[in-house]
């Protein structure tokens, strides 16, 4: 169990604002943070990762106290079994793949955990390679790769498939769902997108400016009721034909079309995120607003 | 005949100079580009001070200190048993403060100029910052280690105004090329200020050639 409660001034473009959040995490929990740029979600992670020092709070970790500030204790970076994923990867220019990999190992660590990582990220290939040489997908891998050699306890991913199109980023929510499950890790995630938030959490925090304004299941807090249905699927509105009265929404790789009525088609515009969810007969289609 | 020892002591001089501020500066350099304490502004300017001060205002400074009629170089005579105003270890001494500048300067702005993600991602993998230090982040400024080694050598070699005011002109121990150029002008003795001066243009010339060809090769494999 982890359970962290932690507050620090945060200096946005907004002005200052004050991140102060409460938390408690199951073992092998996916938890998704999801807010606007500024909300705070990067500042939780560093100062869960050690990287940052809060104004106040405590984080403890099955039982280890990692931060206690009226205590005076602050565990190093060095020292919290953590995985951090950053945004921009920060692969290590001067070694190859798995130079990368190795070099996160620990003393007296048997090297098996590298080709097993090499093997389950599909880096074989590019074992040699320097990461300029990379695309941001295979970064991405490698990156992953590297923040689970020292088998953390506990995976930071800061945004980390948001500057991959779709098809790649769908493909590597696999990876990180399966190495989260293959190494029973608790995972959180931040991001700003929904349907990558659907796919991924368990349990998502709302946050803005600073403070969490909502938390349950993606469906509870990207709906305000809950949606039924035998299937429920997020995706972006591509068109709307007023003529044929029917919405087509891109799921992923996927069309779908739904049928409405006209007084219902105008209320929606391309680009909207959309639920579509099926009731008896045929799809129902539902606006995504958050709050 | 020509006397090449002014050479040797010239070299002798800058590559000394070199290796002990090569070993000052990365700690100094690391401190400066991730320090956010209040005195770091007090130490850049200290740092700094070389590149504007006139070479015999510091000449002259250590000349006073390091003299023996005053506390530090009477100090340094007690207990070290050498006297650093004209000799040898003078120089060094006086040429590790008077190149300083071209060593950190390079340095720092290369560790400044890294993202401060790889710091942080070595520190999350578990690695102490000596560790993130040598295996990382040093290895990721390579142009800037080898642009503060030259600049430093060259301009050690180039010294004129502080190895005359703490050195003075002593053959075979403080007497450096670029003095024994004066000297030989003074004597009137053109051909042989001729030849020093010639070697110490076309051997700058070549170590800065190096520098430049070498970092432009090194941009170019790294924008592959």
């Amino acid at each position: 169990m982890i359970s962290f409660g932690i507050s620090k001034v945060l200096h946005t473009a907004q002005g200052k604002a004050l991140l102060d959040v409460m938390c408690d995490i199951e073992p092998g929990e996916l938890v998704g943070i999801y807010g606007a740029s500024g909300a705070g979600k990067t500042t939780i992670l560093r100062i869960l990762a050690g990287l940052l020092l809060p104004d106040k709070g405590h984080i403890s970790v099955g039982g280890n106290m990692w931060l206690d500030t009226t205590a005076g204790k602050n565990l190093a970076p060095q020292k919290r079994s953590v995985g951090f994923v950053f945004q921009d990867y920060a692969l290590f220019p001067n070694m190859t793949v798995k130079g990368n990999l190795a070099y996160a190992l620990q003393k007296g660590q048997p090297p098996a955990i590298i080709d097993e990582l090499m093997e389950l990220m599909e880096l074989q290939q590019l074992s040699g390679r320097y990461p300029e040489t990379l695309s941001g997908g295979q970064k991405q891998r490698v990156a992953l790769a590297r923040a689970l050699v020292r088998q953390p306890k506990l995976l930071l991913l800061d945004e980390p498939l948001s500057a991959l199109d779709n098809e790649l980023r769908y493909r590597l929510q696999g990876h990180i769902l399966q190495a989260h499950k293959r190494y029973g890790l608790t995972t959180i995630l931040v991001s700003h997108d929904v349907p990558e938030l659907f796919r991924m959490a368990g349990r998502i925090l709302v946050l803005e400016q600073g403070k969490i304004v909502k938390q349950g299941t993606p469906l509870e807090v990207f709906f305000n009721e809950q949606a039924g249905g035998a299937f429920q699927l997020v995706g972006d509105v591509v068109d709307v034909n007023m003529e044929t009265r029917v919405i087509t929404v891109l799921v992923y790789n996927n069309v779908v079309k739904v049928q409405v009525t006209a007084a219902e088609a105008i209320q929606y515009k391309q680009g909207d995120r959309v639920l579509v969810s099926s009731d008896t007969f045929s799809p129902v289609i539902r606006k995504i607003v958050v709050s | 005949m020509t006397d090449y020892q002014p050479f040797l002591i010239t070299f002798r001089l800058a590559l000394i100079t070199t290796a002990i501020l090569f070993i000052v500066a990365i700690p100094l350099a690391y401190w400066l580009a991730h320090s956010k304490s209040k005195f770091k502004s007090v130490i850049e300017t200290l740092v700094s001070m070389p590149l504007v001060l006139p070479p015999s205002v510091l000449g002259f400074y250590f000349l006073i200190a390091f003299g023996p009629s005053h506390g530090l170089g009477q100090f340094i005579e007690h207990y070290f048993n050498t006297r650093l105003v004209f000799s040898f270890g003078g120089l060094v001494v006086a040429s590790v403060i008077y190149s300083l500048p071209f060593m950190v300067h390079p340095i720092q702005a290369g560790l400044a100029g890294l993202s401060p993600n790889l710091k942080e991602a070595s520190f999350s993998l578990g690695k102490s910052k000596m560790n993130t230090l040598f295996k990382v982040l040093l290895p990721c400024i390579k142009p800037s280690l080898l642009t503060g080694l030259v600049l430093t050598f060259a301009h050690t070699v180039g010294e004129f105004g502080v190895v005359l005011m703490i050195g003075g002109n002593i053959p075979g121990q403080t007497r450096v090329a670029s003095i024994a150029i004066y000297d030989e002008v003074e004597a009137m003795n053109y051909h042989s200020a001729n030849v020093y001066a010639g070697i110490l243009f076309a051997v700058t010339f070549i170590i800065l050639l190096t520098v430049y060809f070498v970092n432009h090769r090194y941009a170019i494999t790294k924008n592959l």
